[in-house]
């Protein structure tokens, strides 16, 4: 039986090339996937694992609840601990280590990073056994700063050289005084990291006098838990902490291991669709294959092959099949993970140096995942070869679908979409989380239901494609019947195009609708010109807020200042304004009261009010984060939103109790309102700060927008293999039906019609199949969109759904180019038959 | 080499081929399918070509017909020389001047009994004769069964609709290849009955090709080839004398 499989994958090469090209492409997926996810979390690690060397212990201050009036904080790590940390017998030395945002401007004045891994630290002494330095000797004053060799070679600084940086607000610009190399793992990754001397960098990230951190090493022969244990005795109890440089490690290396398997997860998902739109083709190829055999799978029934024998003929054969499929798909994937790996580099995100990785665990994955995928595929072919009597060896007939199973078919497939539409319809009725899960398996069921009625619904949605068929003649009257004479075939080709329409338009939908309601709340209830923020949304400081107030042509300024307090035994934010202009600078509406704030008196959005039982006119206490207590009213209660909300009171009422305020933004109002000229002027008065963005409403909406374009076009990337896939299942049931209507083809060609009618037909059928399941889709895709859109807009009050039209139009015309390319060398082969063999051949 | 004795080669005739040689192959491995063979097709008239497999009669009627090429000599139809069309002239040349039935009835499934025969006018986006197409639709009986699909017709009913789709647009002439081979003897009978009459009744020339002497006995004349040679022709056949022929060219061609 083995033999005789095998003859038939070689006999059938051509006819088995799509397949093999579906199985191998889902095949590279994952095992690009898995090679490019596990060669970065190998290099990250490795590479954060030496960040760790010059770590024995490292003592970090413990959080200290919050607890009646007392807000919660952590305790500062004062010169005095980094002194008796030193002096613990074990200790050979102890680093005290300061961080925090660091913005580095490159030549041109633009961020280098992406705002979100540029930091910055201090370099201990005069040689820091963390940091060893290239060139140039160590940072001293403010005026001096030195950065890592990455960075530098990217931005094209040299030691001497001037850069622009900016920790919190004010632009500095110190000199180069060295570069170092170092393996910290956010450098590794993409990131920048500046060094200043320890002093600056106390007094750039707010902490003078203080430690973040502080790294002890053990004197030779003292082992890490031997001196966490001196430490732990020596120091204060309940304020610090230890840990030890491996735990340190291991405890990196699992983050890292987990962000990476988290990424890993959501490609393998794409990887798995795309399969999953393989196996159409599988199943659609081997069935035809099994069609074509009926006589010969009858003549071996005949002479005594039982049932199971022929089953195991076929899948062996799809074995086979897949086997190979997996075999070119792993090398083809191992290509991806390192090329990825030079794209990226290419790109210029970062990416740590280290060997490509190809476990034993992808290589597994990938062979069985292409193998199982083939055989189950080709399990539903294999029993009908099996159910062949072998009275079929001597009819001339293929064994031909019964209607029966075509009724079954469509009773199962409208009981799953009815279930489907109901659950999911219900689930649009719950609210955010609980309605998730219920959503998911309505929509797993809603598709499941279509695909399983595709059969069914070829006929009316062909059929109301013919009045511009008609347009073609003879070819668009024989396409339309062609594309509906094997309603499974075409329903399988469909559906595969499907999924990957469904999911796109769906997404599409649903990041359109989340775009536009994001983009209200951000503007909705700003009436500032501009609104001023720190590149990765860290804090301002309040200088910024000053040199803005005083800069050409602003008229009224207010910072949005955080701060913790304490009110009934609880954490609450305050949110500190300046009371004079927050009322030109917003525009909340007012539900209750007055919207005033100055003195003691301030405004609270809807829901704080609600969940403290305030009115307009309540009082209440609060105690400030340095213990003192005030008494407060409550002149009006507003109705905040995602951006604005809770306890806004007077700047000027704050600040006496704040040692090192912050502002989360500050927002500006000018006389001349948003226009080129005034960003211009408000940039320079900021010192054309690289960490700074002063944006006016568009330049939100526009970055709002941006990031869901970011996001959509990748989405959009992973799911394009699906949708290849889809083509290469187009391409198959043409080239099938191209196969099988051969001599249909030659008599038409012989009564007179001519090549090009001949290639039209076959475009126009592949057009019907691929415009079909690219309806199904776009239909299915904005059903899903609204239904996610109701669970999120349930918990979004500006949520409106927006149906972009202009790209469903996109995605349908996708569908048709789909179609005609698909056709391309189906359509070519159908020209070229040669009519008098085609005629001939039975 | 024979040629056929015809006196007046005028525009009687519907088709016509003159020294017309087929060559497959080079050198060692050269066969000669068509060895400089002429014969004319006069019209109103029912020519069969006989001959033992291999002696080239289909490739003759495939050539004649356009369906082939060929590599010296001319062939005409009406007026028009095939040897210098290209494939797209030859394909309207077959849609508007030659009808075709084939051995296993090639009709489109997916179509009806009616539309199948309409096709090569459907092809041409030409509106059918309608009074024609009711008198052939009238001639091989299919009245009732217009709207049925092949797949529920009998054998003989769906070569009656590739008859009748053959004689539908009125061509200049028709070929048939083995028309009856796939057919019971009294469906291949009838067959041969509509052919006969389509050029007693409706002036159609029709050539086809078989090996049976009781199908070529319905012709008016019957051409017979061996080793890509007309070798004879038999007038107002009978299947005794086809036979009796066809015998002869045996016995020569074994002791030759």
């Amino acid at each position: 039986m083995f033999r005789t499989a095998l003859r038939n994958v070689f006999a059938h090469k051509a006819r088995l090339l799509m397949t093999v090209l579906a199985v191998m492409l889902g095949v590279a997926f994952v095992s690009g996937t898995l090679v490019f996810t596990n060669t970065i979390s190998d290099a990250l690690q490795k590479s954060s694992a030496k960040g760790f060397d010059h770590v024995d212990v490292a003592v970090t201050a413990k959080y200290q609840d919050a607890e009646g009036d007392r807000i919660g904080k952590v305790p500062e790590l004062t010169e005095a601990v980094l002194d008796r940390s030193a002096q613990v017998p074990g200790a050979a030395s102890a680093i005290g280590v300061v961080s925090g945002f660091t913005a580095i401007a490159d030549q041109d004045g633009k961020l280098i990073g992406d705002g979100f891994s540029t930091r910055g630290g201090n370099y201990w002494g005069t040689e820091d056994p963390r940091y060893p330095l290239v060139e140039g000797h160590a940072p001293k004053g403010e005026g001096e700063i030195l950065i890592d060799s990455r960075t530098a070679e990217r931005a094209g600084y040299r030691v001497g050289d001037t850069v622009r940086m900016s920790v919190d607000g004010p632009v500095l610009k110190p000199t180069v005084t060295g570069i170092f190399t170092t393996d910290d793992g956010t450098v590794a990754a993409g990131g920048s990291l500046a060094l200043f001397d320890t002093e600056t960098a106390q007094k750039l990230f707010g902490k003078p006098g203080t430690y973040d951190e502080i790294d002890v090493r053990a004197k030779a022969g003292v082992t890490q838990a031997a001196l966490e244990a001196e430490l732990d005795e020596a120091l204060p109890k309940g304020v610090t902490e230890t840990t030890t440089g491996e735990k340190l490690a291991d405890d990196q290396a699992e983050t890292i291991a987990s962000s990476m398997s988290s990424m890993k997860q959501a490609l393998l998902v794409f990887a798995g669709i795309a399969l999953f739109v393989g196996t159409f083709i599988i199943a659609n190829t081997f069935t035809m294959l099994v069609a074509q055999r009926t006589r010969e799978l009858a003549l071996l029934r005949a002479v005594g092959a039982s049932r199971r024998q022929v089953t195991r003929s076929v899948l062996i054969e799809a074995f086979v099949v897949g086997a190979v499929a997996a075999v070119v798909g792993l090398v083809a994937g191992i290509g991806i993970g390192a090329g990825l790996r030079s794209l990226m580099g290419a790109l210029d995100a970062t990416v740590p140096d280290g060997p490509l990785v190809v476990s034993p665990g992808t290589i597994v994955t990938a062979l069985a995942v292409g193998v199982l995928v083939t055989m189950l595929a080709a399990w539903l072919p294999g029993r009908r070869a099996a159910k062949i009597p072998p009275v079929a060896a001597m009819s001339s007939l293929h064994a031909k679908a019964t209607a029966k199973s075509l009724v079954l078919r469509n009773t199962l497939g409208a009981l799953f979409s009815a279930a489907g539409i109901a659950v999911v319809l219900a689930a649009t009725t719950m609210s955010g989380s609980d309605g998730q899960a219920p959503m998911g398996l309505g929509a797993v069921l809603l598709i499941i239901g279509v695909f399983i009625l595709t059969p069914l619904l070829s006929r009316p949605l062909i059929a109301a494609a013919a009045p511009v068929l008609r347009l073609f003649g003879v070819s668009g009257k024989l396409a339309r019947q062609n594309s509906v004479r094997n309603p499974r075939r075409t329903a399988a080709t469909a559906s595969a195009l499907m999924i990957g329409l469904t999911l796109i338009t769906g997404m599409t939908v649903m990041a359109g609708s989340l775009q536009k309601s994001i983009d209200k709340m951000a503007s909705a209830a700003i009436e500032a010109d501009y609104v001023v923020s720190m590149a990765n949304g860290n804090a301002l400081s309040p200088d910024v807020g000053e040199k803005l107030r005083k800069a050409d042509g602003v008229t009224a300024t207010s910072p949005l200042r955080n701060a913790a307090s304490r009110i009934d035994g609880e954490t609450e934010y305050l949110t500190g304004v300046t009371g004079s202009t927050i009322g030109e600078l917003t525009d909340l509406r007012v539900e209750e009261g007055s919207f005033t704030v100055g003195g003691t008196k301030v405004v609270v959005d809807g829901d704080t009010a609600e969940s403290h039982g305030w009115k307009a006119g309540s009082d209440f206490t609060v105690a400030y984060e340095d213990g003192e207590k005030q008494r407060l009213t409550v002149a009006g209660v507003y109705e905040g939103n995602d951006m604005i909300r809770g306890i806004m009171l007077d700047t000027a009422n704050l600040a006496p109790h704040q040692s090192d305020p912050v502002d989360m933004q500050v927002m500006v109002k000018t006389s001349d309102g948003a226009s080129g000229a005034v960003k211009d002027g408000l940039e320079k008065a900021l010192g054309s700060n690289p960490a700074i963005k002063v944006q006016d409403k568009k330049d939100i909406s526009n970055e709002i927008a941006q990031m869901f374009t970011l996001m959509l076009n990748m989405l959009y990337g992973l799911l394009a293999m699906a949708v290849i896939v889809a083509v290469l299942g187009v391409v198959n049931t043409l080239a099938m039906s191209v196969f099988e209507r051969s001599q249909e083809i030659g008599m038409l060609r012989a009564i007179g019609l001519d090549r090009r009618g001949i290639k039209r037909m076959v475009r126009l059928e592949s057009l019907v199949i691929s415009l079909f399941g690219g309806v199904l889709g776009i239909g299915l895709g904005v059903f899903f969109g609204w239904a996610a859109g109701q669970l999120l807009g349930s918990t979004m009050p500006t949520y409106e759904l927006v149906l972009p039209w202009v790209r469903m139009a996109v995605f349908l015309l996708l569908a048709a180019v789909v179609g005609v390319l698909a056709a391309l060398w189906p359509a070519r082969r159908a020209g070229r038959l040669n009519m008098l063999q085609a005629i001939k051949s039975e | 080499m024979t040629t056929a004795p015809i006196a007046d080669r005028s525009t009687t005739v519907a088709a016509r081929a003159t020294e017309l040689s087929k060559i497959y192959g080079q050198g060692e491995t050269q066969v000669v399918a068509l060895d400089r063979v002429s014969v004319d097709f006069p019209r109103a008239e029912f020519t069969a070509i006989m001959g033992p497999s291999g002696s080239g009669k289909s490739t003759l009627m495939h050539c004649v017909a356009g369906l082939d090429t060929f590599s010296s000599g001319s062939v005409r139809i009406g007026d028009t020389e095939l040897g210098s069309l290209k494939d797209k002239q030859l394909t309207k040349l077959r849609r508007d001047k030659i009808g075709f039935i084939f051995q296993a009835f090639n009709l489109l499934p997916t179509l009806t009994a009616l539309e199948n025969i309409t096709l090569p006018m459907d092809i041409a986006g030409r509106k059918p004769d309608k009074q024609w197409l009711d008198s052939v639709i009238q001639m091989v009986g299919l009245s009732g069964r217009l709207g049925h699909r092949p797949s529920q017709l009998s054998g003989g009913q769906q070569q009656r609709v590739a008859v009748a789709r053959a004689l539908a647009s009125r061509p200049e002439i028709v070929f048939g290849d083995e028309p009856t081979g796939n057919l019971d003897s009294r469906s291949g009978a009838e067959v041969l009955g509509f052919l006969r009459n389509s050029v007693r009744e409706l002036g159609q020339t029709v050539v086809m090709v078989t090996h049976d002497p009781v199908a070529a006995a319905y012709a008016d004349r019957v051409v017979f080839l061996a080793d890509g040679r007309i070798v004879d022709e038999v007038y107002g056949p009978t299947a005794d004398s086809v036979l009796d022929r066809m015998k002869r060219f045996d016995a020569k061609g074994r002791t030759s």
